[in-house]
């Protein structure tokens, strides 16, 4: 019975808090999809909320990495982080140069300063 | 584009949207994050028929990277169905401004349930633009084979990334890791268009490590609360200002 429950258990909270708390906001838009402006105050302050959650996330991946990225030293991630955003600035804000600078240097700075 | 309303079959429409999914510039974008996202979902110890399941019923690239690495880092359960839900708070207004292009003539709810799940970034984007073109009653057809064309993309490389992560020596699945943070960063930075979008980025990535230091209970609920709220009154400081 336990190892069923092992075996079942990463389903199951990707059932309960994965796609339910994900879905509700799309079921309320189907029910409730009456005018709701995208500039309206509420919509700006959730985007906030959002936004800095997943920017939370994003800083915790780089910094608290895991697995083979810690592998490779933390101050080759940062500067592989801070050299693709500046590309991406520089380069008329191409999301595709950003992210090819910022992993040339983490696989530059990896192959030359991995544990 | 004038092909495209010339169907005669909502078949004809369905793989029609389909075969846009696929030369659309969105499919390279996807294909790169799901790469990504795969070997994260490798990294954290999670099946990859978890994370195609994963990608069919949550369909949220930023909600699946916050389920995988908060469920993969033991977080309390309760806080990652936050952490999700305040993620996932954007796709409400996104199925609103949709849902008008899609219901004209006689659609029944029960047909706009596909697309309502369907509803994220880079099918939204693409609907807003070319629907309005397409007559009334081949629309949700044509939203449908949209949707699936990007989310079989997003399954497959999903699948790619998490065995490349799996065989690959560790630099190289290193790298593959890091693609999630450094395309979302990047990506979350070219989409912010207003000011109090920006110092939301800027708060969450500041905020998110501290009170992951400081050992802080919930830590990505404060980062999103308390980050977002604080963008949003410095929004509404230079607001009252001007």
């Amino acid at each position: 019975m336990n190892a069923v429950l092992a075996e079942l258990w990463p389903y199951l909270a990707l059932l309960l808090v994965g796609f339910l708390p994900n879905e509700i906001w799309r079921l309320l838009g189907l029910v409730l999809a009456r005018g709701l402006n995208e500039d309206s105050e509420i919509v700006i302050w959730s985007r906030a909320v959002a936004t800095a959650i997943l920017a939370g996330v994003i800083a915790k991946l780089i910094l608290y990495s895991t697995g083979s990225l810690a592998t490779i030293p933390l101050p080759v991630r940062v500067a592989a982080a801070v050299c693709g955003f500046l590309a991406f600035l520089v380069m008329r804000r191409s999301v595709f140069a950003g992210v090819a600078v910022g992993e040339a240097v983490l696989l530059l700075g990896g192959f030359l300063f991995a544990h | 584009m004038s092909v495209l309303s010339t169907f005669n079959s909502s078949t004809a429409a369905f793989f029609a949207g389909v075969k846009s999914a696929l030369t659309s510039v969105f499919v390279l974008v996807l294909m790169g994050t799901y790469i990504g996202i795969g070997a994260l979902a490798h990294d954290f110890g999670l099946a990859s028929w978890w994370l195609a399941l994963s990608t069919v019923l949550v369909w949220a690239a930023p909600a699946q990277v916050i389920l995988i690495s908060a469920l993969g880092a033991g977080a309390a359960l309760f806080e990652v169905a936050i952490a999700v839900t305040l993620s996932a708070i954007r796709l409400f207004p996104m199925v609103v401004a949709l849902l008008p292009l899609l219901r004209g003539g006689n659609a029944r709810l029960r047909d706009l349930l596909l697309p309502t799940h369907f509803t994220s970034v880079s099918m939204w984007v693409e609907s807003l633009r070319l629907l309005p073109a397409l007559p009334q009653e081949w629309r949700i057809a044509f939203c449908n084979g949209l949707s699936v064309g990007y989310m079989g993309t997003a399954v497959v490389f999903g699948f790619v990334g998490y065995y490349l992560a799996a065989g690959l020596p560790p630099l190289f699945a290193g790298t593959l890791l890091f693609l999630t943070p450094l395309s979302f960063l990047i990506s979350t930075a070219r989409n912010a268009h207003m000011m109090v979008d920006k110092v939301a980025l800027v708060f969450g990535l500041v905020l998110g490590p501290v009170l992951t230091a400081m050992h802080v209970d919930l830590d990505l609920m404060w980062t999103g609360v308390v980050g977002g709220t604080l963008a949003y009154a410095v929004h509404r400081l230079r607001e009252a200002a001007t």
